[in-house]
């Protein structure tokens, strides 16, 4: 194995660094650009840094919570390119490029996404700690699978941790929102 | 504080009873200053109604800011250096290394120890330079640096020495007289600003200290021994709990801001007032230099009081740097050191007359709470049933292990596991049914013990408890049975509660309370109650609390905000009305008596023109500010107990639990495929929020019955499974169908009925299970928690009641 095809293996940065000719990135901090909730955000940090301390330091973004730090209780979820992801889990550098929501970009201006509106009705939180990844996670679920069933909405939380035991709330939030969002939905492709 | 007795006082008729299962009127003698009694929830507008939790927009968008989230301008990250070995005299500390590490600012060495029971008398152990290490992940040392990377860096070039100790970390052979001492004498643990505490000057030989009798409870009474000889049936039976950790979603943290006019601390805390003055102790300023704050707390189930060893590192840091600091314990440090619910052996024998009447109750019980005192079981063998012989003897053995702390009704949880068995255990020798057992032996009289009749009643209607069968009745290897069991706990109040309600020149209304929220919804309670008084919503009232700056409030503890702050709230907001009325009768021309709030205006019924907007008469009576505050009174009919840090209200809270579990013989794994639980917290303020607790207490329950349990490894030390992928916790896939059934009840107890409902929510379920586990199998468990393990263990005892 080559030095960089292991830089490679380990530093996906680095890789593209060394396939530019350019020396390996770190430790010393270097410029990053994020695109975060429709803006970029240039930042200076180490490439060792995970995606959620940037989103939390550099941007101030702290509805984005660390619960355990090793993608255990997925308190860190957020959505990369629409898919969910732990934010503890991920290096800043990976997210280059690509399209970041948090917490703090789900809703439009005021007006809730349904399944922040569902979670404020069902109160489908007790402490709140866990609730932004709960949130990023039955959001997702619901906009890729309005018609999604109790099973599907427990599968999809399956990886996050509620201490204070929310579950019951939540399961019935996700599912009164994609029942509002089955509407929408079926207008949507009636339009079409 | 509490009423004095000079305090005029009044004879008042109250509603009594459970709204919709018969109302009597009883006599109190109530404050005269107090509000007239409230009529039930039906009858009322804001009380009652289940409405969104006030802040549940900022957490569902992510601005609820949590201590963890707290980012002040020069603010420094700092990491504990901890110890690596489980028992040993510190020689040395070197920081020189760790100094030199780019980006750190100060570094400060620990001197004592919280979190811990201390030696009686010093003099049983060499002073030594450093705190003893008693427990492996012993906080020694912090270090304060520019990034959380750097405080980690260095943390990990702090040199310690150390001169090794024999150590003990189980529970069995701690309390064998050759075992490794963890202290070298008798010990103590005196109750604090950051609570705990265990009963004084008891004995204490090697690890194991006591017994605690029961002193506080009331006990020893009668003869149990005598009692045991004589009685027509004795069930005795030996079980096990486990450690269980807290996992609190937020780790225990503060946020430390040391400047020359005072100390500024934002705290992840279950009482603001515990870390203010804990900290106001322990650095020698006066109280009104220390401010906490604690906007939202990220859950703490009983371990969140004081400043703790963090606070105590994070503050000198602060000191020290001369900058903010933030020290957030990461997850293995949370589970080994920030607190856990001891273990428990429990020898329990019960004796009872043919009919179930209880003549005796016999109680030997051993648990480790590491380095810490607080291994009782309860309180349940002394109030819950009238039982006229009860001993108990309760032993705290110490460990080599992370301190205990309280943990949702503390040692209730364990003590009615064995209770409630032992009971499903006494009605299967009878032939009785364990519903009509209870009808039999609950009879107190209390309101809780009233309470539960009808809960037990409405319960087995709903959950069709008739059609239990017999036990072990499935013939194949999958096999399905159904148990209940039921919950006591005590109506814990705060006396000193008190709260401010404040009317501004717009008509604007804001109240105001020390309290924190930990996710009860201590803001909605909080404006839900005000806006009723006044006439107005909950949203149009701004709720603030989590600030020590403002009167004081509860601790989040011993299911106690909602009955202590719920009365003051309504008390001042009460003596606002009445004083705004007062100000406004003579602009109307009418009698200030007759001046009532309702539905956002203000005026005398039958007198349409007097009716004005709540914003208008407040404009008309000239108010530019309106302010009072108003205490927590003593509950109407007086405390059962009253201790420094609490009062005991002279009945309790109820609760009765079903559960329905399946039970897989081959491989040992149960499920529990529903749970039913019917509670009674006095009058539910927001019934949604008391439903959202109770779903958390019976989740809780399941964890601690099936999954839940720490592994230390007794030969290092180490705790084994410090992590959430480690400590297996319910999850979304385990949580079975819940119903929940709230009752109304109201007592005559204080301005607004309310009680507390947390801890009973987790008290009866792991029995529930159990018992459930009894039906479906024909054998008990008596080993928590129910792995394959345990489980295959109990299926191969001989088949007994």
């Amino acid at each position: 194995m080559t030095d960089i095809s292991r830089a490679a293996a380990v530093e996906p940065a680095a890789a593209d660094a060394a396939a530019r000719g350019q020396d390996v990135l770190g430790p010393e901090p270097v410029l990053l650009a994020l695109f975060v909730n429709g803006r970029e955000h240039v930042v200076r940090v180490d490439p060792a840094t995970t995606l959620v301390e940037v989103l939390r330091r550099e941007l101030g973004l702290t509805g984005t919570k660390i619960g355990c730090d090793r993608g255990a209780c997925s308190a860190c979820t957020v959505w990369i390119d629409g898919e969910v992801a732990s934010s503890c889990m991920t290096l800043a550098f990976d997210a280059r490029g690509r399209a970041i929501t948090t917490i703090e970009g789900l809703a439009r201006g005021d007006q809730l996404h349904p399944i922040q509106q569902a979670f404020v009705e069902h109160d489908a939180m007790q402490c709140g700690f866990c609730t932004p990844g709960m949130v990023m996670s039955c959001a997702a679920l619901v906009d890729r699978n309005p018609y999604c069933t109790r099973d599907e909405v427990k599968a999809a939380i399956s990886g996050h941790l509620c201490r204070c035991g929310a579950y019951p709330n939540i399961f019935n939030a996700a599912l009164a929102a994609a029942a509002r969002m089955q509407t929408g939905h079926a207008g949507k492709e009636r339009k079409a | 504080m509490s009423a004095p007795t000079s305090t005029p006082m009044r004879q008042q008729r109250v509603l009594y009873g459970i709204v919709g299962n018969g109302m009597e009127q009883r006599e109190r003698r109530v404050p005269l200053d107090e509000p007239p009694p409230l009529a039930e929830n039906a009858k009322l507008n804001v009380i009652g109604q289940p409405i969104p939790r006030a802040d549940a927009v900022q957490k569902v968008t992510g601005r609820a800011r949590f201590t963890f989230d707290v980012q002040l301008p020069g603010m420094l990250y700092a990491r504990r250096v901890v110890s690596t070995v489980p028992h040993a005299r510190v020689t040395a500390i070197d920081t020189s290394r760790a100094e030199q590490y780019p980006g750190v600012r100060a570094v400060y060495i620990l001197d004592r120890q919280l979190q811990s029971a201390q030696l009686r008398d010093s003099k049983d152990e060499p002073k030594p330079r450093y705190p003893i290490v008693r427990y492996l992940g012993q906080p020694l040392a912090g270090i304060a640096a520019e990034t959380e990377r750097a405080a980690d860096e260095a943390a990990k070039l702090v040199k310690v020495t150390y001169e090794r100790l024999p150590h003990v970390t189980d529970l069995d052979l701690a309390m064998r007289p050759d075992a490794p001492v963890v202290f070298p004498g008798p010990t103590e643990q005196v109750a604090t600003a950051g609570g705990g505490g265990a009963a004084p000057g008891l004995p204490q030989h090697g690890n194991v200290r006591g017994p605690d009798t029961g002193k506080m409870f009331g006990l020893p009474r009668g003869d149990a021994r005598k009692a045991l000889a004589e009685a027509d049936v004795v069930v005795d039976a030996t079980y096990r709990t486990q450690v269980q950790t807290h996992v609190p979603m937020e780790t225990h943290g503060i946020v430390a801001d040391w400047r020359d006019d005072g100390l500024t601390i934002f705290a992840s805390t279950q009482f603001t007032t515990s870390v203010r003055d804990e900290a106001a102790d322990m650095f020698g300023l006066p109280r009104n230099r220390v401010r906490v704050v604690s906007d939202f707390t990220g859950g703490g189930f009983g371990a969140k009081y004081g400043i703790g060893n963090f606070g105590l590192i994070a503050i000198n840091l602060s000191r020290l740097a001369g900058a903010p600091v933030r020290l957030m314990l990461d997850r293995r440090e949370e589970h080994v050191s920030a607190g856990n619910r001891p273990s428990s052996l429990q020898h329990l024998e019960i004796g009872a007359k043919r009919d179930g009447t209880l003549t005796a109750i016999h109680l030997e019980s051993y648990g480790t709470g590491g380095v810490a005192a607080g291994a009782g079981v309860g309180l349940c063998h002394a109030w819950m049933y009238p039982c006229p012989n009860v001993t108990v003897n309760q032993h705290d053995v110490f460990t080599n292990a992370g301190p205990c702390a309280a943990f949702r009704a503390p040692g209730q949880v364990q003590g009615i596991f064995a209770l409630e068995q032992s009971l499903d255990a006494l009605a299967e020798r009878l032939n009785m049914d364990p519903i009509a057992l209870r009808d039999r032996i609950d009879v107190s009289g209390s309101d809780d013990s009233r309470a539960r009749h009808a809960q037990r009643h409405l319960g087995a209607r709903k959950f069709g408890w008739r059609e239990r069968r017999r036990p072990g009745a499935d013939a194949g290897p999958m096999k399905r049975g159904i148990g209940m069991a039921q919950s006591h706990w005590v109506s814990v109040i705060h006396p000193p509660t008190s709260c401010e309600v404040r009317i501004t020149s717009d008509g604007s209304v804001e109240c105001f309370s020390a309290a924190q929220d930990v996710g009860t919804g201590t803001r909605t309670v909080l404006a839900q109650v005000v806006a009723e008084e006044l006439g107005l919503q909950a949203d149009q009232i701004g709720s603030y609390i989590g600030d020590t700056r403002y009167p004081m409030g509860p601790p989040s503890g011993g299911s106690r905000v909602t009955g202590s702050l719920t009365p003051a709230a309504r008390n001042a907001a009460y003596r606002v009305a009445r004083d705004l009325a007062a100000r406004l009768a003579p602009q109307l021309g009418v009698d200030p008596s007759a001046v009532v709030f309702r539905d956002g205006h203000i005026g005398v019924p039958g007198s349409p023109a007097t009716w004005l907007p709540f914003r208008e008469a407040v404009s008309k009576a000239g108010v530019v500010e309106l302010a009072h505050r108003a205490e927590r009174r003593d509950d109407y009919e007086g405390y059962m107990m009253v201790t420094p840090a609490f009062a005991v209200g002279k009945h309790g809270i109820g609760g009765v639990q079903f559960a329905d579990v399946l039970v897989d013989t081959e491989t040992g794994v149960v499920k529990v495929e529903r749970m039913l639980a019917v509670h009674d917290c006095g009058r539910p303020i927001n019934p949604k929020l008391t439903e959202s607790q109770i779903y958390g207490g019976v989740i809780q329950g399941i964890s601690y019955a099936l999954y839940e349990e720490r592994h230390l490894d007794e030969a290092s030390g180490v705790h084994l499974n410090a992590n959430i992928d480690q400590y297996k916790i319910v999850g979304s896939r385990e949580v079975p169908e819940i119903e929940v059934h709230i009752l109304e009840q109201l007592t005559g107890q204080s301005s607004t009925d309310a009680r507390g409902v947390a801890e009973p929510a987790n008290v009866a379920t792991a029995a529930a299970i159990a018992n459930a586990f009894y039906n479906a199998t024909g054998k008990r468990i008596r080993t928590l928690p129910m792995t394959p393990a345990h489980v295959l263990s109990a299926l191969r005892e001989e088949a007994s009641w």
